[in-house]
C-alpha cells in the first residue's frame, strides 16, 4: 500500500459512502419536482445544498444517484468482463492451437465492429433498460481481458510446474482452476481496476449520447448532458456533476497504477 | 602501488550485510580468481569497484584503483575510468549487447564516445580487436547483429569490446557460466591469451575454472573474505574450513563414480527415437535422430551433451511430454503411446521428472503440503485428507525436509530445498523411472552433493531407475552407471561410466573430458581439443556431424554418416574408432 493507493481508496470511499448514504437522509427526493424552486444556485447550508435543475428537483440527491448508478454500471461491468474474459482467454490460451486460432479470432471479428453502432443496434433490437447497459460495456470490455489473459497463460503453460501437474495426470479442468487462474490473479485485478474507469466512461458517454440510463433515473453522464443545456443559466448543473465524474476517474486510475506498481515489485521478487 | 586495493569494503542493503569488511588488492599484470557460491557477495564486490551498486546499497571502506579513491567519487570521473582504464565482461552477452545495433557500430561508438585513438581509424581497429578475440571473417561480423552470432561469439564480441580502450583492469563476473563445456574452453584460453599485462579479476563459482587459470584466489563466504593465496598453495593446504567444503564438494572427473549397480530387469526401453521441432518458418528441425537406450531397476543412465544436442527432448519423449515421430517406448513389457494423454494411469505413475529450475517447476500459489500432495489426490483419491497429509510428511522426511516446510510456499524455500520439494513429489508415487533433466543444474556445490547422496540413497533404497540429463561431465561421472553422448541430435557413444572417462572412444566424447575444467592446480584440464561451436540443427552438417569440428576428420568422415558398432561393449558411432582405439593406447 503506497501513499497514492491510500489516498485515492479513501477518497473513493468517501464518496460512494455519501452516495449511498446522503439520499436517505436528504428530505428530498429524485423524482420530486418543484416547479416553484427551477434552478436554484447551490447553497451550503440552504435547502439544496447543490441547488436544483430545470425541474425543480435536488441536484444533491440526484447526483448522488448518479454515482450510485455510474459506480454500479461500473462494477457490474468489469465483473462481467471478468468472468468472460478470463474464462475465454484462460481456455484459448491453454488448449491452444486450432481452438486458440478460432477463438481469438472471433475475439479480433468483435474488436473490429464500431462500438457504437453495436450499442444502438442493441437498444434497437431490445427494449431500453439497464440490463442492457451492463451486457453493452461488459462485451466490450471482455475483448481486452481475454487477450491478455490468453497471453498469460500461454506464457504460463510452458511452466514446468503446469509440465509437471500434466506429467503425474491431473485433468485439464483442474490445471486450468488450480495451476493456470491463480497464478493469473495479479495481472487480472490490476487489469479489472484500469477497467472500471473506461467502464464509466464509456456509460457517461452513452448517457450523454442519450442511449444510456433514461429518465428519471439518472447517471454522471446523463447528469452532465442535461447540464450542458442549462450551460449558460445554471453552470452549477454541468459543473457538479463534472467534477464528481472527474475525480472518481482520477481516484481509480491512481489506484489501478499504485496497484499495478505493487503487483509488479512483488513479481520481481 | 597495487593497481587496485580494497580495504574493509562492506556493502549493506537495509538491515542485511551483503559484504563484510572485505580487503584485498590486485598487482599490475595479475590475474586473480574471486570464488564463493551465490549469493557469497561476489558479484556485489566487483560492482562496488565499477561504481554500479544500486542507489539503495549503502557502502563503506575504501577502494584505491591505481591511487585514486574509487568510493565517493563522482560519476564522471567513474565514467571515465570505466570507459578506459576497468572493463567488465558479464554472464550473458545478450543481455550485455544492444539488440538493435550492429556489433561494429557498438563497438566503434566505444571509442568516438570516449575519444580514443583517431576517429577515422576507428572501424579499423574494431575490425581488427574483432579478428584477435577470434571471429571468423571479421569484417563480416562486424555488420552481424548480435542475435545472428552464436553464445560463444558473442561473449567472444563482448571481450573484445572490454578489451578495445585497452583497459589496466578485466572483470568477468561467471563469463563462462551461460556457455558449452567446449566453448567455455575456448573463452578462457582466450581469456588467458588476450590480456597480455591487463589485470584480470575472474568471478566464479567454478573452483576448477580457478585452478588452471589464476595466479592467486580469494575465496568469500556470506560477504567475507575467508582465505586468500597463491592458487597452488590454498588447493594444497587450504586453511579454512569453507575453502576445506568447496574443494571437497568440486566436482571432479577422477571420482570413482557410483556404487556397482544392483541391476534389475528392464523398466525403460526406447528404439529408434526421432524427435522434429517445426520452426515458425515452417521448417523441419530435427532433434532426436533415431537414438535407442534402454534402462534398468536400480540403473542411472547419463545423457551427456552440449546445448542442441537433443537429450531434454529425447527424455520428453520417452516421457510422452513431446510427441515422437518414430521410435518406440517400452515401459515394463508394454509398448506406449506417443502421446501422455492417450497412455494409461499406470504408466503415467511409474515415470516422473525432476526439472532443472527448482522454482520455476513448484506452483507459486501453492504450499507444499498441496504440491507434494497433488499427484496423490490424482492417483490415490480414496485417502482422507489427513492420509494424504501423513504421507506427504513422511515423503518430505525422506528427502531431509521436516513437517514445518508442510505450510510454506515455494517463495519461502532455498533452490536446495525447493529442489528436495520437487524431489518429494516426484517419488510420492513410488515410479519406476525418474527423469532427472539438469535436476542440479541451479544448485551450488554443496547442495548438489547433497541432492545427488539423497537420489543415490532413494535408488538404494526402491530400485528405481535413473535417467540423468545433464552437461555436466563431472555429475555424470559422480552418479551414472551408464553413460549416453549426444551429438546433434545423434547418439555418439554410449559405455559404461569406467569405461567412457577411462578410454574415451569418439572423439567429441574426448574433447568434452578435456574441456572440464578441474579442481587441481597441477592437473587443471579446461583445454580444449576442438575448434568453433555445435552447427544448427538445421542445416547439419553432412557425413558425421561431428566433422567440421574433428581433429581426425578425414574423407570418409565428411561423406559418410558413420553406423553404431560396438566396440568391447561401447557404443560408438565414429568410422576411426578402431584406429583412435589403437593410436591412444
Amino acid at each position: 500500500m503506497n501513499r497514492s493507493m491510500k489516498v485515492s481508496g479513501s477518497i473513493l470511499l468517501g464518496i460512494v459512502a455519501v452516495a449511498f448514504i446522503g439520499p436517505l437522509l436528504s428530505p428530498h427526493d429524485y423524482l420530486q419536482t418543484n416547479f416553484d424552486n427551477l434552478l436554484q444556485s447551490p447553497a451550503i447550508g440552504g435547502a439544496h445544498i447543490f441547488g436544483t435543475d430545470d425541474l425543480g428537483r435536488d441536484l444533491f440527491v440526484r447526483s448522488m444517484l448518479g454515482v450510485q448508478i455510474t459506480i454500479l454500471v461500473a462494477i457490474v461491468a468489469s465483473v462481467v468482463s471478468l468472468l468472460i474474459g478470463v474464462t475465454y482467454g484462460a481456455i484459448a490460451g491453454y488448449l491452444g492451437g486450432r481452438v486458440d486460432a478460432v477463438m481469438m479470432r472471433f475475439v479480433d471479428t468483435l474488436y473490429a465492429l464500431p462500438f457504437i453502432f453495436f450499442v444502438i443496434l442493441l437498444m434497437v433490437a431490445f427494449e431500453r433498460n439497464f440490463l442492457l447497459i451492463f451486457v453493452a460495456i461488459g462485451a466490450i470490455n471482455w475483448l481486452d481481458m481475454a487477450r491478455i489473459v490468453r497471453g498469460q497463460t500461454l506464457s504460463l503453460r510452458e511452466r514446468e510446474f503446469v509440465e509437471a501437474a500434466r506429467l503425474t495426470g491431473v485433468s485439464t479442468a483442474r490445471i486450468v482452476f488450480r495451476h493456470i487462474a491463480p497464478n493469473l490473479f495479479g495481472v487480472v485485478i490490476v487489469y479489472v481496476t484500469l477497467t472500471i474507469p473506461q467502464a464509466i466512461l464509456v456509460e457517461s458517454f452513452l448517457s450523454f449520447l442519450g442511449l444510456g440510463i433514461q429518465e428519471p433515473q439518472t447517471s454522471l453522464g446523463a447528469l452532465v448532458d442535461a447540464g450542458v443545456n442549462q450551460m449558460e443559466g445554471a453552470s452549477w448543473m454541468l459543473l457538479i456533476p463534472a467534477a464528481l465524474l472527474a475525480v472518481i476517474l482520477l481516484c481509480f486510475n491512481f489506484f489501478g497504477d499504485a496497484m499495478r506498481d505493487a503487483f509488479d515489485a512483488r513479481d520481481k521478487k | 602501488m597495487s593497481l587496485l586495493a580494497i580495504d574493509k569494503l562492506s556493502i549493506r542493503y537495509g538491515d542485511s550485510l551483503a559484504v563484510a569488511d572485505i580487503g584485498f588488492s590486485i598487482e599490475k599484470g595479475e590475474s586473480v580468481g574471486l570464488v564463493g557460491e551465490s549469493g557469497s557477495g561476489k558479484s556485489q564486490t566487483a560492482l562496488a569497484v565499477l561504481g554500479l551498486l544500486p542507489a539503495t546499497a549503502a557502502v563503506g571502506g575504501s577502494i584505491r584503483f591505481d591511487g585514486q579513491e574509487l568510493l565517493g567519487a563522482d560519476n564522471r570521473a567513474l565514467e571515465q575510468l570505466r570507459a578506459t582504464r576497468i572493463a567488465i565482461v558479464f554472464q550473458d552477452p545478450m543481455q550485455a549487447l544492444n539488440p538493435f545495433v550492429t556489433i561494429g557500430a557498438q563497438l566503434q561508438r566505444i571509442l568516438l564516445q570516449h575519444e580514443i585513438g583517431a576517429a577515422t581509424d576507428a572501424r579499423n581497429r574494431v575490425i581488427d580487436m574483432l579478428a584477435r578475440v577470434g571471429l571468423p571473417d571479421a569484417s563480416r561480423q562486424y555488420r552481424a547483429f548480435p542475435h545472428e552470432l552464436s553464445g560463444g561469439m558473442r561473449q567472444r564480441a563482448m571481450i573484445a569490446s572490454a578489451l578495445l580502450a585497452g583497459p589496466d583492469l578485466l572483470i568477468a563476473d561467471e563469463p563462462t557460466t551461460a556457455l558449452d563445456v567446449t566453448v567455455q574452453a575456448q573463452i578462457l584460453d582466450l581469456l588467458e591469451d588476450i590480456r597480455e599485462d591487463t589485470s584480470l579479476l575472474l568471478i566464479t563459482h567454478d573452483l576448477g575454472v580457478v585452478a588452471g587459470r589464476c595466479e592467486r584466489m580469494l575465496v568469500v563466504e556470506n560477504g567475507r573474505l575467508v582465505e586468500q593465496g597463491l592458487t597452488r598453495e590454498v588447493f594444497a593446504s587450504p586453511q579454512h574450513e569453507h575453502t576445506t567444503a568447496l574443494i571437497k564438494a568440486a566436482p571432479r572427473l577422477t571420482d570413482s563414480g557410483a556404487p556397482a549397480a544392483k541391476r534389475g530387469e528392464g523398466v525403460l526401453a526406447i528404439s529408434g527415437a526421432e524427435v522434429r521441432y517445426r520452426s515458425k518458418g515452417g521448417q523441419v528441425i530435427p532433434a532426436v535422430r533415431d537414438v535407442s537406450f534402454s534402462v534398468s531397476a536400480g540403473e542411472t543412465v547419463a545423457v551427456v551433451g552440449e546445448s542442441g544436442s537433443g537429450k531434454s527432448s529425447l527424455a520428453r519423449a520417452a516421457l510422452g511430454l513431446v510427441p515422437m515421430r518414430a521410435g518406440r517406448v517400452v515401459y515394463c513389457g508394454d509398448e506406449l503411446a506417443a502421446d501422455l494423454g492417450d497412455r494409461s494411469k499406470a504408466t503415467r505413475r511409474g515415470m516422473q521428472l525432476v526439472f532443472q529450475d527448482p522454482a520455476g517447476s513448484l506452483n507459486p500459489q501453492m504450499q507444499v503440503a498441496g504440491i507434494v500432495g497433488e499427484p496423490l489426490q490424482v492417483h490415490e483419491a480414496s485417502l482422507t485428507k489427513p492420509e494424504r497429509r501423513q504421507r506427504v510428511a513422511a515423503m518430505l522426511g525422506k528427502t531431509g525436509l521436516s513437517d514445518e516446510f508442510l505450510e510454506r510456499y515455494p517463495h519461502e524455500l532455498s533452490g536446495g530445498q525447493a529442489q528436495r520439494v520437487a524431489i518429494a513429489r516426484a517419488l510420492i508415487l513410488e515410479p519406476k523411472v525418474l527423469v532427472c533433466d539438469e535436476a542440479v543444474a541451479a544448485l551450488d556445490g554443496t547442495v548438489r552433493k547433497q541432492i545427488l547422496r539423497l537420489l543415490r540413497q532413494v535408488q538404494e533404497e526402491s530400485g528405481l531407475a535413473i535417467i540423468f540429463i545433464t552437461h555436466d561431465l563431472a555429475v555424470v561421472r559422480a552418479v551414472s552407471h551408464r553413460v549416453l553422448v549426444m551429438y546433434l541430435g545423434r547418439l555418439v557413444e554410449m559405455a559404461s561410466n569406467d569405461a567412457l572417462f577411462g578410454r574415451p572412444r569418439h572423439p567429441y566424447t574426448r574433447a568434452l573430458l578435456d574441456a572440464v575444467p578441474v579442481p587441481d592446480p597441477e592437473n587443471a584440464g579446461g583445454r580444449t581439443t576442438v575448434t568453433g561451436e555445435v552447427p544448427s540443427a538445421l542445416q547439419p552438417p553432412t557425413g558425421c556431424a561431428f566433422h567440421p569440428r574433428c581433429p581426425h576428420a578425414e574423407d570418409v568422415c565428411r561423406a559418410q554418416r558413420p553406423v553404431v558398432t560396438d566396440h568391447d561393449g561401447t557404443l560408438v558411432s565414429c568410422h576411426l574408432a578402431t584406429e583412435l582405439a589403437s593410436a591412444h593406447r
